[in-house]
Order: structure tokens, then sequence, then C-alpha cells
């Protein structure tokens, strides 16, 4: 029942993303209803797997590769029609469906067996961090798509070709305004998953902060974020700067999210 | 009945003609209503912008028609016909109905593809229709003609696109910024172009226009009709700390803007983009600054460039214009043909006939005990009885001449025999 729902959602999702890099391609200038339609749809049975799974396994569905990339995916779904009810950009879904295809490719490749919980994370700190976490993650996960979109328009304008794909996309300034938001939106987020994250460690390990790899990884990649945020307020750093910052961040989310509990050695692995 | 269309546009006539032959205010409806009188048929419309004169209209007989608009045009407008026959363009049935469809979609304009042009054949066809000059033949046309323009709008990008350089300064502001009204602009010098561009700026939205011009009363000039103020040129650099956008055209063969001070006017902005059009030439700024980041600077050749892509891009689309146009006349004419009276006498009396044989069908179920005889006899009379139904609307169709297409129309109507009418 839970795989269907699960296989469901990820074909929804996946021909959301094949529909959407098509519309990159497409003559029209207006964006078709399919792809929101699709990722709607996708989103929807994504949501009913994932409450079905709590269900099955009394806990929210993050532990393990399968059920983390899982929910991120799902996160970075809300964030996008969020977006898209906001700003109504519709080319907006080819740089951002991809993200989340890639991540349930990756959540379908993992091993979907439930590991009994152990019992430093039962505790009612597991949903708050990782809903904290999760929902920062896709922010930032969804500013590196508009960043990119952002770099791609920055250089037609300046280099005076302006194709077809040029007057499909947004203007800069409401690209930078999204960089802005989502970063306003998710580092407050990730600060509080940090901070939930010392306090759940110091009633499970005994200790606030052990500088273990994930931990030295937010850590870094929180800097990451504030530079981004102080730099924009200060001295202005917005536009094509903002645009590149928020592609390395989410590239060192990355690796806080999957490379330092694949490559490292962390005790923060479940 | 012919469709017929006798005009004039601007690849006919010049300015001068075109300006005598209008029919601008009240002219519009007394000529609307001489021509009806003159012409003593029921259909006609007229079209009259400042590109071109048409009139449409549906008549017996095309050589006299033509002869009586000339001389009515001659009269009306006080005007030797020597001086506008040879402007004059003849379109005939199906000719004729191309080339309304052409004008409504905006293909026989001279910049193709803008849009003013359906709106006025709207309010021709409308005006024609509060005046009741037009009859079926002639509300379908324009009928077709508009919803062909709209297919034409919808179905190829005709329309997108600016085709002028102003135009196109204005389509990119709106690529950098999200909305111009919040956004400053500075017109710096006074260039033809550079006013237009800003007039483009303006009536999209910006509200807060500064102009610069080395002599400050010409600039002051300028800002009035802005609604903006006016700033002392050596003062611009300064200004343009809080400007978004910037128009230059000035006389100056060196330039007015360095690289060295726009990136201290970045640092000042807290780098805030900056959009920058360079209509001078020689170039007034330096091509450098568009490297600086957040800068985007435009010369004119960059607009052309622009311009010249969209140009051909319509042109392309014009392409795909054309064959809609061919189908859509192909439509128009098959449903002309239905006009006519043999067809409808013909399927007038096919329907008649398959009633009779459906009703004599049942008739044989009904009373399967009755013999050959007593059906020749009930057939006999469905036959009587169908006859002395049809023969009156056939007659009508055959002998009046003049509301033939009316007469018809309603006949069609009636007995429900129209194939056709899966459209509109």
């Amino acid at each position: 029942m839970d795989a269907i729902f699960f296989k469901l959602a990820f074909i929804f999702y996946f021909a959301a993303t094949i529909i959407s890099i098509f519309e990159i391609f497409k003559d029209s200038k207006e964006s078709s209803k399919i792809t929101p339609i699709l990722a709607g749809a996708g989103f929807v049975i994504h949501f009913i797997q994932i409450i079905y799974r709590y269900f099955e396994i009394g806990y929210i569905p993050v532990t393990g590769m399968h059920h983390a990339s899982s929910l991120f995916a799902w996160c970075i779904v809300i964030i996008f029609f969020f977006l898209q009810y906001r700003y109504k950009i519709g080319i907006m879904a080819s740089f951002i469906m991809p993200i989340v295809f890639i991540l349930m490719l990756l959540s379908l490749a993992f091993p979907r067996q439930i590991q009994p919980l152990t019992p430093e994370l039962q505790s009612y700190w597991l949903p708050i961090h990782t809903l904290l976490a999760f929902l920062s993650y896709a922010a930032f996960a969804v500013t590196c798509g508009v960043g990119i979109m952002y770099l791609i328009q920055e250089h037609y304008l300046k280099s005076k070709h302006l194709g077809r794909f040029f007057q499909k996309m947004p203007n800069l300034q409401v690209m930078d305004e999204i960089n802005y938001k989502l970063i306003t939106f998710g580092f407050p987020l990730h600060t509080l998953a940090i901070i939930t994250g010392a306090l759940w460690a110091e009633s499970a390990w005994g200790a606030y902060w052990r500088w273990d790899p994930k931990e030295v990884w937010s850590l870094i990649t929180w800097f990451i974020y504030a530079l981004i945020l102080h730099a924009r307020l200060t001295v202005g750093w917005r536009g094509k700067k903002a645009a590149i910052l928020s592609i390395i961040g989410f590239l060192a989310v990355l690796f806080t999210f999957f490379g330092v509990n694949l490559l490292l050695k962390t005790i923060h692995s479940f | 009945m012919k469709i017929l269309i006798l005009g004039l546009n601007h690849k006919t006539a010049n300015v001068e003609i075109r300006e005598r032959l209008a029919f601008s205010g009240q002219k519009l409806k007394d000529g609307l209503l001489c021509l009806r009188e003159i012409l003593e048929i029921k259909e006609i419309a007229l079209l009259s912008t400042c590109n071109r004169v048409e009139i449409f209209t549906c008549v017996n007989s095309a050589d006299t028609a033509v002869e009586n608009i000339k001389k009515f045009l001659s009269g009306f407008h006080n005007i030797s016909r020597d001086d506008f026959e040879k402007s004059l363009y003849l379109y005939t049935d199906s000719d004729a109905v191309k080339h309304i469809l052409r004008v409504a979609s905006s293909l026989d304009s001279m910049v193709v593809g803008e849009p003013q042009i359906l709106g006025q054949i709207k309010d021709t066809f409308d005006f024609a229709l509060s005046e009741k000059t037009t009859g079926i033949i002639l509300n379908k046309l324009f009928k077709k003609a508009i919803s062909t323009a709209k297919k034409v709008r919808t179905e190829t990008r005709i329309a997108e696109n600016a085709v002028s350089i102003s135009f196109a300064a204005v389509e990119l502001a709106k690529k950098i910024f999200t909305d111009l009204s919040g956004k400053s602009f500075m017109l710096l010098g006074a260039g033809e172009m550079a006013e237009l561009a800003g007039r483009h700026l303006v009536s999209n939205g910006v509200t807060d226009v500064k102009v610069a011009n080395r002599t400050y009363e010409r600039g002051c000039e300028l800002a009035k009709e802005f609604n903006g103020k006016p700033i002392k040129f050596d003062d611009f650099i300064q200004e343009m700390i809080h400007t978004d956008i910037v128009i230059c055209s000035t006389g100056s063969s060196t330039y007015v803007l360095l690289k060295e001070q726009v990136q201290k006017i970045m640092k000042e902005r807290k780098q805030k983009p900056v959009f920058i059009i360079d209509i001078s030439v020689p170039r007034n700024i330096d091509p450098e600054i568009n490297k600086i980041d957040n800068v985007y600077l435009y010369d004119v050749d960059d607009l052309q460039d622009v311009v010249d892509t969209n140009m051909f891009e319509r042109k392309k689309e014009a392409c795909k214009a054309e064959q809609i146009v061919a189908e859509e006349v192909d439509k128009f004419m098959k449903w002309m043909l239905t006009l006519d009276s043999v067809p409808t006498i013909v399927a007038l009396r096919q329907k008649a006939e398959e009633i009779k044989n459906e009703e004599l069908e049942k008739f044989k179920i009904k009373f399967p005990e009755t013999d050959e005889t007593k059906i020749k006899a009930v057939e006999y009379l469905a036959t009587a009885i169908i006859n002395k139904l049809i023969h009156p609307p056939t007659a009508a169709i055959k002998e009046n001449d003049e509301n033939k297409e009316e007469l018809i129309a309603v006949i069609k109507k009636l007995y429900g025999l129209n194939g056709d009418e899966n459209e509109e």
C-alpha cells in the first residue's frame, strides 16, 4: 500500500519534471498548466504516503536515507507551490521539479525497510528538529534553483542575447527578491534546527556540542547563509553574487545532508 | 450577391489623399447613410483609420456599385476623381473576404502585428450594426474577420515583442525590474528617440522623472512635459545614485559617463540594478560599463538588434497567419455557397422526402395488415402534402431577388437545414 503510493507520487513527479523540461524548448510564451497539476497530484499522494507511513511506524518517517530524501523532496514541493501561488512564475517548475525528481530517485534507490528506533531518537525533539531542518533545507534548495535561473537570465541580458527562452523567464528583480525572501525564511529555521539539535544532543548524549561532522557541516552551512544575508544587507551583494552564493550554499546543504552520512563517520546517522 | 471592397491604404495612397478621404466624426455616420441611399442595398460598412479608408458592401452588380461609390467619394469629400482613383483597390468575392481577414489580423498593417486595427474593425462593425446598415453576409463576414484575428493572435506569435527601439527599451526594463511604477528614470540630453522611449516608460507607470540637459532651460521645458524635475547637467552623476533607468542622448562627442564613476555610484546605491540606454551616436557612455555587476547598458545598435530579431520573428509568424487566413476564407466561401437558392431548394426537398419515407415506414409497422394498393394511396397523399408544403418557400426563394439571402437563412433555420453551422 505504502509502496504503491510512493511509486505513484514518484511517477507524477517524474511526469511533471519531463513536461517542465519540455517547457524550456516549447515555442509558446505561456507555460502549460499541466506541470503544476501533475506536481500537485504527486504532492497529495506523497503526503498521504507520508501520513500512512507515520501511522505504520509510529513516528515521523525521517530515519534512513529513503525516508529522509523523500521528506526533503516533499518539503521542496511545498515551497514550490507557495512560490507559485505568490509569484505565478510557470517556468520555475523547470528548475525546481528536477531537484525534486532527483531526490525521489535517491529515495527510491535506498532500502526502504524500517529499522527499530534507537532509544536516543525516541524523543519529542525528533519531529521538531527534523521538520525545522528539512524546511530550511528545502528553502535553500529552491533558492539554488532560482539562483540558476537568475544567472541564466543575467547572462542573457549582459550578453544581449535575447532569445525565446529569455522571453519566457521572469525579470531579474523578482528572482532576486525570491532569493532574499527564501533565505530570510530558511535561515532562522536552520538556526532553530541547530539549537533544537543541541538541546536534544544534551538530553540524549549529555553534551550540547561534540564537533561531530554533521554538526560541523551544518555550522558551515549556517555561516554561508549568514554571510549571504550579511553581505546583502551591508554591502549590497545582491543579484549575481547572491545567486552564486546560494548555489554554493546549497552544495554545502547537500554535503551536510548526504555527504556527511555517506562519506564521513558521524554519530548523527540513522 | 457579391461581396465588394473598395478602398485605399498607406501602401496605395499618400497621407494627403488619405486625409482628404477620411471619414472622421460625424462624417462617418453621414457617409454611411448616404452610401446606403446611393447604393440602394442593405449591406454596407465603412472603415476609416489614419492608414486606410475602406468600404465593405454586398451588391448585385459590382460595376455600377463601384461607379456609384467613386462618384459619392468625389462628391462627399469634394475631391476630383483623378486625384484618388488610381489609389483605389477593388476586391470582390473570395479576394474581398481574404482582404478583410488579413486587415483584421493586422497582416496588411504598416507595422505587421500591431493590435489597434482589430479594435478599429470592431468599431466599424459595431457602428454599422447600430446604424443597421449590415445584413446577414456582412455580419457573418465581420464576425469571421474578428474571430480569425483572434485566432491569429492566439495561435501565432505575431504580436509579441517590440518592433520599435523605444518599445524595445521598455520591454528590456521590464525584464530587469518587476514593477516600473516604483522606479525612477532620468533623461539625459534630449534626442527625439530618447524622449519617445521616456514617454513609453511613463505610460508604463514610471512616475519619478528627472531631466538633465546641457541647456538648463530646455531641460526645464522637457521636465514640465514629463511632469518631472529638471536637474543641472553637472549634477547628473550625483543624481544617478537615486536613479534606476537612464536614457542618454546628448550631442557630446566624448563619453559623459565613465566606468570608475559608475562603479562608485553602484557602491553608493548598494548595488541596486541600473538600466542605462545610450541612444546617442557617437556613444556617450563608456561601453565597458556593461561589465559592472548589476549595470545593464544597451546602446542604439543593441536595441536595433532586438528590434530586428523581433521583426524577423514576426515575419515568420506572418506566414503562419496567412495560412490561418486562407483556411478561414475557404470556410467562409463554403458558407456563401450555402446561401445560394439551388442547394437550399434541393436540401428542403430532401428533408421533406426523408420525413415522408420515415413516416411511411412507421405507418407500415403500425398497420401491418394494410395491403399494397392502400399503401400506394397513402404514399400519394403524403407526397401531395409535402409538395404543397414546400412549394411556397421554394417559390419565394426563386422569385425574390432583393432579400434572397435573408430568406434562405430564415428557411434554413425554420426547417433545420443547417449542416454547417458549427461555429460561432
